[in-house]
């Protein structure tokens, strides 16, 4: 009776190892983590190269190379060099920047959050930005002033939704009904300001930052935000371990010894103004901050220590691609946020059907 | 270890205090098992006890120092505490469930290192659920969820384990292999404090047992001093006969007739 009880757990054991194979294995780690690292440099490369003015994927390494060792190509035209470095750089590198930022942002609002709708605007980020956009675009500020405003007032919406949820019943729930509130209040103020804007001159202005858009991002508001960007990047990642533990529940995390409350509001506040600084520089872009992390956490589990290099692997990709299919795919540019909607809502409908989206 | 919950009062705002003027003192290694019918505030009681929840009278010391002012790291060193179900979010194997307990032990920005997870591991195989440790916790099921909370609370190496309402979702079986758990627990020199429903497992347990009524500790000694058919039939509202059967002693609700 004994053996045959020790025989079944036998079994049951093997059944186990087995059964978590596929996913854990050395060989599908070794692989997903090669294509994770190497993916992102070649669609970040193949971006330079594709848009109206044709360049070969060669000069384009040849010009970067040029730039760093302070050694021009001279077989390479000026005009070439110039739209690789000048222009396109920019404007990939910032694709690549809001593209990681929004998908590790979102990745940690779910996992904090226990919430696969979760997304980096769930604390009311992106109305704030949009809000303190408009505001300067109004006011006629100039384009420094518009980014600067954006991060402040995204800023202030967090920072709102945080006192509002300090005076209930101080969890992850209050938090989000909270951030609704304020997101609803800076959507309505928005409205306010689309109303009373010129028709003519601001209001399309407005329309066009609220849906998002790489095109105009130069070298100057890239390096104003980036050392902030790296910073939080930094933040988030130092506490990944923590926020694997902050994703098992408020109570549970307590309980492990982490203050709960501190820690939680160093990582949301930190993924909020990564998110803030992501639109200050593209507008308001949806769905990555969804999409991504959803299919990070498929392909390396939930795990943060995995999950957050996996999302901004996966983030640089995803909008790498799409900002290619908005520079090429019609005459006249399409604006971002359109086209990551429109691809991102079919792709979560998919996860769900095929119930991917699993917690 | 010592616990001493001195006279507190505790209300959620705005509405009447669930607790009111309790006291009790509890010292390891030993087992309290805390009795009470629905709605009296024994999961409330918990929460203050952990520092949750602030009361707003009294005072609740652990080691003689009041429970809100430890750094939650230290305290965790002291105190596991175990809600009554957990709703799993994400499919987190269960051998890295187990080894967040040991964040109590690790540095802040660390990650967990080999010794870690052989902690981990070593309590999954002391409660025999090691065949578990790469099975997502999402895919288990609800007792053996409890056990690997439970190998969690153990990893963190705490000297007290507090649960509320352990067996509220356990079958029958289950149910008795716990008490056993607890049991084994104690003889390893660790503290159990516990919430409920079932004064047999109180009986089982032989440990000191407190009544809960009304916001506060009725009565409180030993399982079988404590638990007899008046107080029983007093705090469920029914007729309640305390038998023995051979070595042991049950509680039967309802008349014998």
């Amino acid at each position: 009776m004994a053996d045959t009880d020790e025989d079944v757990r036998m079994v049951t054991a093997e059944g186990a190892e087995v059964a978590s194979k596929p996913k854990h294995s050395g060989f599908w780690n070794t692989s997903v983590g090669l294509v994770l690292i190497i993916l992102p440099i070649v669609l970040f490369l193949f971006s330079l190269a594709i848009g109206a003015y044709h360049v070969t994927p060669s000069q384009v390494i040849r010009v970067l190379l040029g730039h760093i060792t302070g050694n021009m190509p001279s077989d390479v035209s000026s005009l070439s060099a110039s739209i690789i470095w000048d222009v396109r750089l920019p404007r990939v590198i910032s694709a690549a920047l809001v593209g990681a930022g929004l998908s590790v942002a979102g990745a940690v609002f779910q996992g904090i959050f226990k919430n696969p709708l979760a997304s980096p605007y769930t604390l009311g980020v992106s109305n704030g930005a949009g809000f303190g956009a408009a505001l300067a675009i109004v006011l006629s500020l100039g384009a420094a002033f518009v980014q600067l405003f954006a991060v402040a007032f995204g800023l202030l919406a967090v920072a709102l939704t945080f006192l509002i949820a300090s005076r209930g019943r101080r969890n992850t729930v209050t938090l989000v009904l909270a951030g609704m509130l304020i997101g609803a209040l800076f959507s309505s103020l928005v409205s306010l300001l689309k109303f009373t804007a010129d028709p003519t001159e601001k209001l399309p202005q407005i329309v066009y930052w609220l849906m998002g858009s790489l095109s105009g991002v130069g070298f100057d508001s890239l390096l104003k935000i980036v050392p902030f960007y790296v910073l939080c990047l930094i933040v988030v990642f130092l506490y990944r371990w923590r926020t694997n533990v902050l994703a098992l529940g408020d109570q549970e995390a307590r309980s492990f010894g982490i203050n709960v409350r501190r820690d939680r509001a160093v990582v949301v506040g930190a993924s909020s103004m990564l998110t803030a600084l992501s639109v200050s520089l593209a507008g308001i872009i949806g769905w990555v901050g969804i999409v991504v992390p959803h299919l990070a956490r498929m392909l390396v589990g939930p795990d943060f220590r995995r999950l957050i290099p996996a999302s901004v692997s996966l983030g640089i990709c995803y909008l790498l691609v799409i900002d290619d299919i908005c520079r090429t795919l019609a005459a006249v540019e399409i604006p971002i946020g359109v086209i990551t909607g429109i691809i991102g809502v079919p792709m979560f409908l998919y996860f769900i059907y095929k119930k991917k989206v699993n917690w | 270890m010592k616990l001493e919950v001195n006279d507190i009062t505790f209300g959620y705002t705005g509405e009447r205090n669930v607790l009111e003027n309790l006291s009790l003192t509890y010292e390891t290694p030993d087992v309290m098992c805390i009795l009470g019918s629905n709605g009296q505030g024994k999961s409330t009681l918990l929460q203050c006890i952990i520092g949750a929840f602030h009361v707003q009278k009294g005072s609740i010391l652990v080691d003689g120092k009041p429970v809100t002012s430890y750094h939650p790291r230290d305290f965790a060193r002291k105190i596991a505490y175990i809600p009554q179900s957990h709703t799993p979010s994400f499919a987190y194997p269960v051998i890295d469930i187990v080894t967040m307990g040991r964040t109590a032990r690790m540095g802040y920005f660390a990650n967990p290192s080999h010794e870690d997870r052989v902690a981990a591991m070593e309590q999954l195989e002391y409660l025999g659920i090691d065949r578990l440790a790469n099975q997502p916790y999402t895919q288990i099921s609800g007792g053996e969820r409890q056990l690997v909370m439970i190998a969690s609370a153990l990893a963190q190496a705490p000297e007290l384990l507090i649960l509320d309402e352990p067996t509220a979702h356990l079958d029958f079986g289950n149910a008795y292999k716990f008490v056993q758990l607890v049991n084994r627990l104690r003889d390893r020199g660790m503290g159990v404090l516990m919430t409920t429903h079932f004064p047999d497992h109180a009986l089982e347990l032989h440990g000191r047992t407190a009544i809960m009524s009304k916001g506060h500790v009725a009565s409180m000694g030993e399982a079988s001093e404590v638990i007899t058919n008046e107080s029983m039939s007093k705090l469920y509202g029914i007729e309640v006969h305390v038998e023995h059967i051979a070595s042991r002693t049950t509680c039967i609700p309802g008349p014998l007739d």
